[in-house]
């Protein structure tokens, strides 16, 4: 599989080691350009956009626009994708990035219908390219780069890989990671829709084998069986770093999606008991409230001293 | 924790029986002749058109009728009269009746179960097909699953579950064309499942869709202006659902309002864990604004029974003083006259919390204590 660290960050001896260039899709609408601009800042080298019937303009005087990605790309370089585009527009621009050589798709529209997705997966697959989201905040290594839309403050450089379904949620655990002193290696939203580009197994392969990282927090929601699998795998792999998970929705009635399309319990399939029950199989405690989270996170990394 | 909710399905829309039937007729799916009205009146005109004896089913969007006497026969004109008003009257699973389906009765010989849902772990469509059908999918037993692609069921592979589940003769060919119409039909709509159950055979060996069920995907709904005359909704979720807001209804007095699914969820388990009962999950989406915050209380001043309001947003980039101007405005234009409890984090927050000093929402720097203080001012 491509790495993503690979592809986030580069090698030592890459000439843009550490500021590897992203294009954005959807660049002038009113929340692409938002987030482009937040990305900037945030140290993030977006090179390019993409707007249909757009080309040949400057967005903020400075980054050239182009009609299609594959003019982007061959202007950049870039194998990074970010992508704003209504939902509705997500399969045909999803499907156009990954033709045109993009290798790491970051799909932030929510509410792209189920069959797009699968779609555009396959493709993926076939072009052994990454897609994270749709309906994700996006990716990030903190103080180096961002690719999303996650507020800065609460993250911070370190050594723990924070796994997340929500993406507020994943800000508030960030958020008391930071303030417990926990910085994070690299932060992957995974999306709340019920078919995820990356599953939280797939963000687990793409993490487990960091040299440098010292723990990992997962937070997961009710609905689906992604975080079964994933301590089944965690279990499996014989991974022995400090691991907490969180997972919101115990008090929510069945049947019943909660907010999130992938939110919702049937029967026993994706209940919070399901999950925190294998969680506790795989000796992974299970914080109740995001506050809980860095006291579990530091208890576990007492233990394996 | 919650008996009774309204029925918010987020980005899915279950039809009813006889709307999933009229789309099995349009794909020429076998059925009996059956009429659907609202009220006995029409009722009285379709019993006559349709000729006794028949069935009359309920219409609801939940599973279970049979069990709680939503289908009845009726032989004759006084039975209708009858039993009519009673099925009508029914409410099963907190859903009241939406309409009544009047409907021929056959000879069933035997009940076979067949269903295709886009299964999302294996990401294609499934087919799930059994020779004992009847009963609930859980209870189906001798199940045959084919995982199909995400394109039409070709006639070979439908030929195959058709042996698989012992079929022969003119029900096997039956089989074959159903499954191939069905497929057609989930995949033109988009539908997340399709179901037929029973699935029955009759004494002649054709088949016959007796029962149907059909979930279609919400997030496809621009390309499918067809089933827009499907859909249902309350005034509330259609507000709800026109801000871009996710809502279900629960039967606490707490609303409890955030940003963010994950956040609301997390917050709802708080409060439970404190004694606290929510009335209502409520998602303003990934940011808050003066307008989507000032929605939600409006949102939350019709629901009733709600005595308190918890708010959870997380705001990173959000500045708090623009949403406590969306508090100070729902008091002032007399929206709401609740108290708020409330944990902002974002910019300006010291600024948010003197905006509110003098108002009857408090603004805490932890959502445990303002938790806390919304379950003991509820219990006061």
């Amino acid at each position: 599989m491509t790495d993503v660290f690979e592809l986030l960050k580069g090698r030592p001896e890459d000439n843009d080691y550490g500021k590897k260039p992203v294009i954005i899709q959807g660049i002038t609408g009113a929340y692409g350009s938002l987030h482009t601009r937040n990305m900037i800042q945030y140290g993030t080298n977006i090179v390019a956009g993409v707007t249909p019937g757009k080309g040949g303009q400057k967005f903020d005087d400075v980054i050239p626009i182009f009609n299609t990605v594959q003019e982007a790309v061959d202007a950049t370089g870039a194998k990074i994708s970010a992508m704003f585009v209504p939902a509705k527009f997500f399969l045909g621009a999803a499907k156009e990035a990954l033709e045109a050589g993009v290798k790491l798709l970051v799909a932030i529209p929510e509410h792209v219908p189920v069959r797009d997705t699968m779609e555009v997966l396959n493709l993926a697959r076939q072009k052994d390219a990454i897609v994270i989201g749709p309906n994700t905040p996006g990716i990030m290594i903190p103080e180096l780069i961002k690719v999303g839309i996650m507020p800065p403050s609460p993250f911070k450089a370190g050594k723990i890989a924070l796994l997340s379904k929500s993406g507020t949620l994943l800000y508030e655990i960030a958020d008391a990671l930071t303030s417990a002193g926990f910085g994070q290696i690299i932060t992957i939203g995974i999306g709340g829709d019920p078919i995820n580009g990356t599953r939280l197994i797939d963000a687990f392969d793409m993490v487990k084998d960091i040299p440098d990282m010292d723990g990992l927090v997962v937070v997961g929601e009710i609905g689906g069986d992604s975080e079964e699998i994933l301590a089944q795998r965690i279990i499996d792999s014989g991974f022995k770093k400090p691991t907490v998970a969180y997972i919101a929705g115990r008090a929510a009635p069945k049947e019943k999606r909660m907010g999130h399309a992938g939110a919702i319990v049937m029967g026993n399939y994706g209940s919070a008991e399901s999950k925190v029950s294998m969680f506790n199989k795989a000796n992974i405690p299970v914080a109740k409230r995001p506050a809980e989270v860095p006291v579990l996170l530091a208890g576990k990394m007492v233990k394996s001293d | 924790m919650v008996n009774k909710c309204h029925k918010f399905y987020g980005n899915e829309m279950r039809l009813l029986e006889f709307q999933a039937k009229e789309l099995f007729r349009e794909y020429g799916i076998n059925l009996l002749p059956g009429v659907s009205c609202t009220n006995i009146e029409d009722g009285r005109e379709r019993a006559k058109e349709l000729g006794y004896p028949f069935v009359i089913k309920i219409q609801v969007p939940v599973g279970g009728r049979g069990k709680a006497g939503g289908i009845q026969s009726c032989k004759n004109e006084d039975e209708f009269e009858l039993k009519f008003p009673q099925v009508m009257g029914l409410t099963i699973k907190g859903e009241n009746a939406r309409a009544i389906l009047l409907e021929k009765m056959a000879d069933i010989k035997k009940e076979l179960y067949l269903s295709l849902f886009l299964n999302r772990s294996k990401r294609c469509y499934t087919v799930i097909a059994s020779s004992e059908g009847g009963v609930e999918i859980e209870s189906v037993k001798n199940q045959v699953i084919r995982e199909v692609g995400l394109g039409d069921v070709p006639t070979n592979v439908a030929q195959e579950i058709s042996v698989a589940i012992g079929l022969d003769g003119k029900t096997a060919d039956d089989f074959v064309d159903i499954l191939v119409k069905l497929s057609k039909l989930t995949i033109e709509k988009e539908a997340e499942l399709a179901e037929i159950n029973p699935l029955a055979i009759v004494s002649d060996g054709s088949l016959i869709a007796l029962d149907g069920k059909f979930v279609t995907d919400d997030n496809s709904n621009f390309r499918h202006d067809e089933l827009q005359k499907y859909q249902e909704k309350s005034d509330i979720e259609e507000r709800a659902e026109k801000s871009g807001f996710s809502l279900v209804e629960l039967d606490g007095d707490i609303a409890v309002v955030g940003n963010g699914a994950g956040l609301v969820m997390s917050t709802l388990d708080m409060l439970s864990d404190n004694g606290g009962k929510p009335a209502c999950f409520l998602d303003v989406g990934g940011g808050a604004t003066t307008e989507s915050v000032y929605e939600a209380l409006t949102l939350i001043s019709r629901m009733g029974r709600v005595k308190r309001i918890l708010v959870n947003l997380y705001g990173g980039i959000v500045k708090t003083t623009v949403v406590a101007e969306a508090f100070l405005k729902a008091y002032d234009d007399g929206v709401i006259d609740l108290p708020v409890f409330s944990r902002l984090k974002g910019t300006e927050s010291e600024k948010a919390k003197a905006m509110l000093k003098d108002s009857r929402t408090k603004i805490y720097d932890s959502v445990e204590d303002a938790i806390n203080a919304a379950v003991m001012g509820a219990k006061n």
